[in-house]
């Protein structure tokens, strides 16, 4: 099974690339629309600003590709700034428009007495425990690291939720586009597990 | 709320761990790579190796050792030692590590934190502060080159203007305390947790389960990071932190 690592010049995808072998799968880190459609699913990394994000999608005009790949029911899972980018629309220095394959915002914390970025182990709470991505899987913690996070406008797309001062979406999912907010690559067994389910999925 | 971490420390030459005590006398205690699968399997939050190798063949090792390590491990880890230049920074981020420690270099060139924090953002920009107690001051001082040169530079005053720079993290190490296995400085850690909002990282002087627990709650660290003690299972990581979660400690 195959699996596309979306390449477009945000961030280091060595780790992600190395937990997929790991777990059995065949990563592929590309940015060809071909590679990209006849693969069995698809992860959007990311690290960075949302703004250079999506120019950088759209300038490759992989911004397209992605929903392309939706839109037949590929498997698709964003994480961290990936994630965001699925969204509508982000206020990351500057309003910027986002994939918009998931209905929501991204917004800056509000800091006070809650250090901004989010850095750190935090702990998941799963809203929805029965579904797919999280079946069989405990409560843990997983690794975050973020200064925006997503409000979500359709609570049911809202899978698992970590509290830092408020509630921060952790973990969304509507039909086939899978996001999170973490680094499961980087979140021990439990970060590890969720990437089996997702993939798992393809 | 965050949970507290727990990270094992691996002092790395020539692509073989060592660990200094009182920064001589090295000993060899295994493969890196090797170590760090074994400390993600027992739970640790985060790696920091530290690449004390003199020579540009040792630093061409490390990079492989990150390469090799970023393909074995879940957890996050950083890499230190010898890293003078955003180039520098890059190669090693480029082979997989998540964040970069500088410390003599930052001393010697504040502006690297800003230019590192800008261009791979502050979360990859860790300062390590080796610090020492001057009796004349009644106060920390800076030491750098491995805790060799005082710098005369106030540690409180250094911390602050660092996070001012863009350091995303604190990596502190008391060498009053380092190797004694007596405990944490709880009072240095104390201070520099309240001069500044970004996580700091307590290290030196850990010998046993009370010490990481004192540092948490009296010393306010976010972090406890040791050497020796995990390498030679003095401290099992399973057990310390069932030792703290029982404390009422959050951890992972």
């Amino acid at each position: 099974m195959a699996i596309a690592i979306v390449d477009y010049g945000m961030g280091n995808l060595h780790s992600v690339s190395k937990a997929v072998e790991r777990l059995g799968f065949e990563p592929l880190v590309t940015g060809d629309r071909e590679e990209l459609l006849s693969a069995d699913g698809v992860i959007l990394p990311g690290v960075g600003a949302f703004g250079d994000a999506m120019e950088q999608l759209r300038q490759t005009r992989l911004d397209a590709v992605m929903k392309e790949a939706a839109a037949v029911g590929k498997p698709l899972l964003g994480i961290c700034l990936g994630m965001q980018l699925l969204f509508s629309r982000s206020e990351e220095h500057g309003n910027h428009e986002g994939l918009d394959m998931l209905p929501g915002s991204v917004v800056r914390f509000a800091g006070g007495d809650y250090k901004v970025p989010h850095m750190g182990w935090n702990a998941l709470q799963f809203q929805k425990p029965e579904h797919p991505l999280l079946a069989g899987l405990e409560e843990g913690h997983v690794y975050f690291v973020h200064s925006y996070h997503v409000l979500p406008e359709a609570q049911e797309d809202l899978l698992a939720v970590t509290d830092y001062g408020q509630p921060v979406t952790a973990i969304v999912g509507r039909g086939s586009v899978y996001g999170m907010q973490f680094h499961p690559e980087k979140s021990g067994e439990l970060g590890m597990s969720l990437l089996r389910n997702f993939l798992a999925l393809t | 709320m965050l949970a507290k971490r727990i990270i094992p420390c691996l002092d790395v030459k020539d692509g073989r761990v060592v660990k200094g005590v009182n920064f001589v006398n090295l000993r060899d205690a295994g493969d890196p790579v090797e170590l760090a699968a074994l400390y993600d399997r027992e739970g640790a939050d985060e790696l920091v190796f530290l690449d004390i190798s003199a020579s540009v063949e040792g630093r061409a090792t490390m990079e492989e050792v990150v390469r090799r390590t970023a393909g074995e491990i879940a957890i996050p880890f950083t890499v230190g030692g010898g890293i003078s230049s955003v180039d520098d920074m890059k190669r090693i981020l480029r082979a997989g590590a998540d964040k970069i420690g500088i410390n003599t270099a930052a001393v010697k060139q504040p502006e690297l934190i800003s230019a590192g924090a800008r261009k791979f953002g502050s979360q990859c920009i860790v300062v390590a502060v080796d610090a020492k107690y001057n009796e004349d001051w009644d106060e920390w001082e800076v030491y750098t080159h491995g805790g060799r040169t005082p710098t005369g530079i106030k540690a409180l005053d250094w911390v602050k203007q660092a996070e001012s720079l863009g350091a995303g993290e604190i990596l502190l190490t008391s060498m009053d305390a380092d190797g004694t296995k007596d405990g944490f400085d709880l009072a240095l850690t104390s201070a520099v947790s309240s001069a500044v909002r970004i996580p700091v990282i307590a290290s030196g002087g850990a010998g046993d389960e009370e010490h990481f627990y004192d540092v948490f709650t009296k010393g306010k660290a976010d972090a406890g990071l040791a050497a020796t003690i995990f390498h030679y299972k003095e401290i099992s990581i399973p057990d310390l932190k069932g030792q703290l979660r029982v404390k009422g400690v959050n951890v992972r």
